[in-house]
């Protein structure tokens, strides 16, 4: 290969690389200072891209001017970054004392809600933008023609790096956003008004989002799906560069862009997980990112988000407990669909205790869930459409594929701890998600496979919905007594310390692993239940977006008790069945009910259900 | 502990199935499911919609079906995977009685929603998934494809690039089965279409990511003739803005699946390619059948909006299911199955009947040039090829589909 070819790919990589780095750095500056996992980044990113095809546009039918072109994309910025400061006041101030986990659900429902705003305000169309007047030519480049723009952006990367550095080290807004990453309680300690801050961070945090999507528009058309395109390579960056490092997600950026300029090059395929491969590859060595640092806080007790106390079931639990168990052996009475909505809230129920049995009470913040439940179910489909095997041996299967994959993936996984730990587990799904994704010939690809029925015993829905009843139910049951024997004791003694788990001989990375793989055992036998209520598997059943719902459902229900999960499942699952039919905009209605129950419920059903029994009557 | 249910908001639906008792037969509606990604792929889906509704009220204002029953489509959500649509599918047959179910756009949810069909022995008619494999690998009695699917369309392609000279050619193509199973396809019709060509270059970018600048640079790198595009929606306004500033498509030939069609065309705006051989639908020249031109017009009237591609696949489809309710005269599924087998119907586009050996659809879609006029894409010297000439022929169809 020429090396004029060879540059002019190191630049292409280049101008990716700064493109993704503005778009990364406010969402590291954020976690930094926040600690919030901030999945309406993307969004923010989209509303950018919106906000400028549709305010440059209209400034360049006074001149056509470069002037006038970036005066629209930094308005399109400080629009957003006002965005941002609305959703920090409006919202995520009132869920600061809840657990932080707490606020990435916060976060999620306004994922839903903007797109669905968008689509009503810009409507469902692509809308190109205009390109950057006096940049529209190539340059030439030894025999190469390469785009001036991408050369400008080349230099944006760095010319934002370095005010960010000028910010962060000359004035006393930036001086506290470093003290706030190293230390939040000592800032806090030390008399710094919070609420300022954090509206600032937000506010600096969304622009450079806005930014990074308005500064997009001369080479891709605002689209809606640009939020979800972008938030998780914008998370792979901010990991691998460590959480809260600026530097460091320059670096990682540079690394990621030039690494897929080159890579298309050798795999073509590879685009769909080379930064996921990156990002468990970074974190097996270098726990903490590459610029990141293990938090100052980490040694300190604090009090922890979890199960406290698994404690027993006072009659109310239990009167709850039977009536919701009687509902639900009730449903053949109501109709058919009733059937089939309860038997998906059963294994979601089980999917979610499963869940929570890693975060609530093990500290082990898993955003790859669904890994194990779609590898459960492609063990149990790949069983009965490939080896044709009937229902009852693929049931088996589907734990043991679960368990199998979460015993691999976790020996990794448990090294680590906090959002690194969160980070890993999600590249590991992506990972195995791209794995059933590509590996056509066995797993069907993208298209899934299809014929995964039940014997003809457990064909109709009522003796599917018993079978599954019983099989969640004795899962839930087992799961919950083993969150109350002494492995889940020691699991919670790891979680709320380890050092001194370990010094009083327990082994916490034995523990934490062999926890992971129940976990991912019992991920897996919902995973080939759901199989066998579908019909099919496909590699959605893999994906973010279904971690991301088992994450609502434990958030929903609340992660301090044992049983609110199953709350939360049923009471998810029934809403997004709920609005599903109702309109088009039912992400829009959804997200706004997860906020609202983020409010009203800022400790889950569960904690609801304890406060109200807990109040003198 | 609480399993909630909430209350249905079937009371309506419920009123309506009290309803459906003999003594009020004449004016019963007769309900079909039609689920779809409305909210995710809004840009295909709300056009598709609109035209179901415009042909909805033109049937039932011609007296409707079966004798003077209206049809009534039920309109819902597929959630755009397959868990979901196989649950919304459940919910129509279950909860709102609707005879048969249509519709899906993502191919994995047309799988799934086919293979669940089959399972419940109901009709399935897929309309816009393009997957082979529904009709093929996986096809079943109970599921029929209105619109012409990958290797139709690939095949329209290679036809009218028949004897051009260009011999090195480049593929780009979304990461997915779509993206793949075209540039299969391709692939293995070049060589009867361009005897000595070959394949120099394969890009395949993940879907709705693509880094537009290495895989331009990768294309050029290779030196092709001819590129073969597969990208569409926002990817391929990447690509095409950044081919366009590097030179890519000069002087090249450049075949590309669905471009043509005004979902993905309008977005492309002032910076729409000279020239492109590509597969799409241009309302604005449709001069004939009659009948089209009457309903591009009535569109226009009611929605204040040209039709896209799925609008005419919308009308298509409904045109189709009225035929069939008028000649099978029942809503027993395997009277269905039976009478639209082979089902020929008039449509607004000519003559479009379902082949009873793969249950394909013989609907065509139409091939020309891209072309820029007045800073908009549009299509130039478009002919509409006929589905019933690019169909898997019979010797592939028995080979590939499991005997029924």
């Amino acid at each position: 290969m020429e090396w004029s070819f060879l540059l002019v790919q190191a630049l292409s990589g280049l101008a990716s690389a700064s493109s993704l780095f503005v778009i990364a750095s406010g969402l590291t500056i954020v976690f930094g200072v926040t600690r919030i996992v901030n999945f309406a980044h993307g969004s923010f990113y989209m509303l950018g891209a919106y906000l400028a095809v549709t305010i440059v546009p209209w400034l360049l039918e006074f001149d056509r001017s470069p002037t006038l072109f970036f005066v629209g994309v930094l308005a399109s910025a400080l629009v957003v970054g006002l965005l941002g400061v609305a959703m920090e006041m409006l919202l995520l101030r009132r869920i600061y004392r809840v657990p932080e986990l707490f606020q990435l659900l916060a976060t999620f429902g306004v994922v839903l809600i903007v797109q669905d705003l968008v689509q009503l305000a810009w409507g469902p169309m692509d809308i190109p933008g205009p390109r950057a007047p006096g940049l529209r030519h190539g340059v030439t480049i030894l025999d190469q023609r390469f785009p001036a723009y991408e050369l400008f952006l080349i230099v944006v990367g760095p010319a934002v790096l370095a005010l960010l550095w000028l910010l962060m080290h000359r004035t006393r807004f930036g001086v506290l956003i470093r003290a706030a990453t190293q230390d939040r309680e000592m800032v806090g300690a030390l008399g710094v008004n919070q609420a300022m801050l954090f509206t600032g961070t937000l506010f600096l945090g969304a622009a450079l989002a806005g930014l990074g999507g308005a500064l997009q528009i001369p080479r891709i058309s605002a689209n809606a799906h640009m939020d979800l395109s972008v938030i998780t390579e914008a998370f792979v960056v901010t990991v691998i560069g460590g959480m809260g490092s600026v530097p460091g997600a320059f670096i990682a950026a540079l690394l990621i862009g030039l690494l897929q300029a080159f890579g298309v090059l050798i795999f073509p395929k590879i685009t769909l997980v080379l930064v996921f491969l990156l990002m468990a590859a970074v974190l097996v060595v270098k726990p903490w990112g590459l610029l990141g640092r293990p938090e100052a806080a980490a040694g300190r007790a604090v009090l922890p988000e979890g199960i406290l106390d698994p404690g027993r079931m006072d009659w109310a639990g239990k009167v709850l407990a039977v009536v919701a168990l009687a509902v639900m052996l009730a449903l053949p009475l109501i109709d058919a669909y009733a059937v089939k909505v309860g038997t998906e809230v059963l294994i979601f129920a089980l999917a979610a205790v499963s869940l929570n049995f890693l975060v609530g009470n093990g500290g082990i913040v898993s955003f790859g869930h669904a890994a194990y439940f779609g590898l459960g179910a492609y063990g149990a489909g790949l069983l009965v459409v490939k080896a044709g095997l009937p229902m009852e041996p693929a049931l088996i299967a589907a734990p043991i594929a679960g368990g199998l994959a979460a015993a691999l993936f976790g020996f990794f996984v448990v090294r680590l701890s906090g959002i690194y730990l969160a980070m890993l587990t999600m590249a590991f799904a992506q990972i195995a998600y791209a794995v059933v994704f590509q590996w056509v010939e066995v797993t069907g690809g993208d298209n899934g496979l299809v014929g995964v029925w039940p014997s003809h015993w457990a064909a109709s829905r009522e003796v599917y919905h018993y079978l599954t009843a019983v099989l969640t139910l004795a899962a839930i049951v087992f799961l919950r007594r083993v969150i109350h024997a002494p492995f889940g004791a020691t699991l919670r003694a790891a979680r709320d310390s380890a050092q001194r788990a370990d010094a009083i001989g327990i082994d916490v990375r034995m523990h934490r692993w062999l926890g992971f793989t129940l976990a991912g055992a019992a991920a897996g036998l919902a995973g080939g239940l759901y199989a066998f209520s579908k019909g099919s598997i496909d590699p959605t059943l893999l994906g973010i977006p279904m971690s991301v719902d088992f994450l609502s459902m434990i958030l929903l229900g609340g992660i301090q008790s044992v049983l609110g999960p199953v709350a939360g499942a049923a009471a998810f699952h029934s809403l997004k069945d709920f609005f599903l039919p109702l309109t088009d905009h039912w992400r829009l209605l959804l997200g706004l009910s997860i906020i609202a129950m983020v409010l009203v419920f800022p400790r889950g059903l569960a904690g609801a259900f304890a406060s109200l029994r807990r109040r003198p009557a | 502990m609480t399993r909630i249910t909430l209350p249905r908001r079937a009371l309506g639906a419920a009123a309506l199935a009290t309803l459906a008792r003999p003594a009020f037969a004449q004016a019963t509606p007769i309900r079909i499911g039609e689920l779809n990604s409305y909210s995710r792929m809004a840009a295909f889906a709300v056009p598709y919609r609109n035209a179901m509704q415009l042909a909805q009220d033109a049937v039932n204002a011609a007296g409707g079906v079966m004798g003077g029953r209206p049809m009534e489509l039920v309109f819902r959500d597929d959630g755009s995977t397959p868990g979901d649509a196989v649950r919304v599918a459940e919910e129509l047959l279950t909860r709102e009685n609707v005879a048969f179910l249509a519709g899906t756009f993502l191919s994995n949810v047309g799988l799934a929603v086919a293979d669940f069909a089959n399972q419940r022995k109901r009709l399935f008619l897929a309309t816009e998934p393009l997957t082979d494999a529904i009709t093929m690998a996986q096809g079943n009695r109970y599921t029929f494809r209105v619109r012409p699917g990958t290797y139709m369309q690939t095949k329209m392609l290679i036809e009218a690039i028949r004897g051009k000279t260009a011999k090195r050619w480049a593929i780009v193509a979304p990461n997915y089965e779509y993206g793949q199973s075209a540039a299969a396809n391709f692939k293995r019709m070049l060589g009867d279409a361009i005897p000595g060509a070959e394949i120099v270059a394969e890009q395949f970018p993940a879907l709705g990511r693509v880094d537009a600048g290495a895989t331009v640079g990768a294309l050029a790198q290779s030196r092709p003739d001819g590129i073969f595009n597969v990208l569409f929606g926002p990817d391929l306004t990447a690509f095409v803005r950044e081919g366009n500033t590097r030179g890519l498509f000069e002087r090249r030939t450049v075949v590309s699946l669905l471009t043509g069609e005004p979902e993905y065309l309008i977005p492309l705006g002032d910076e729409t390619p000279e020239g492109w051989i590509v597969t799409g639908y241009a309302p604005d020249q449709i001069d004939a059948p009659p009948a089209h031109k009457a309903f591009i017009e009535a569109y226009k009237a009611r929605f204040n909006d040209t039709p896209r591609l799925g609008s005419l696949l919308g009308y298509v489809t409904v045109q189709i299911i009225a035929n069939l309710l008028n000649k099978a005269n029942t809503l027993e599924t395997e009277a269905l199955v039976n009478a639209l087998a082979g089902l020929a119907t008039d449509t607004i586009v000519g003559g479009v009947s379902m082949r009873a050996l793969d249950h394909q659809g013989t609907l065509g879609t139409w091939v020309g040039e891209t072309t820029l006029s007045r800073g908009k894409g549009t299509m130039k010297n478009a002919r509409y090829a006929d589905g019933a000439n690019y169909m898997f022929s019979e010797t592939e169809v028995r080979a590939a589909r499991p005997p029924a």
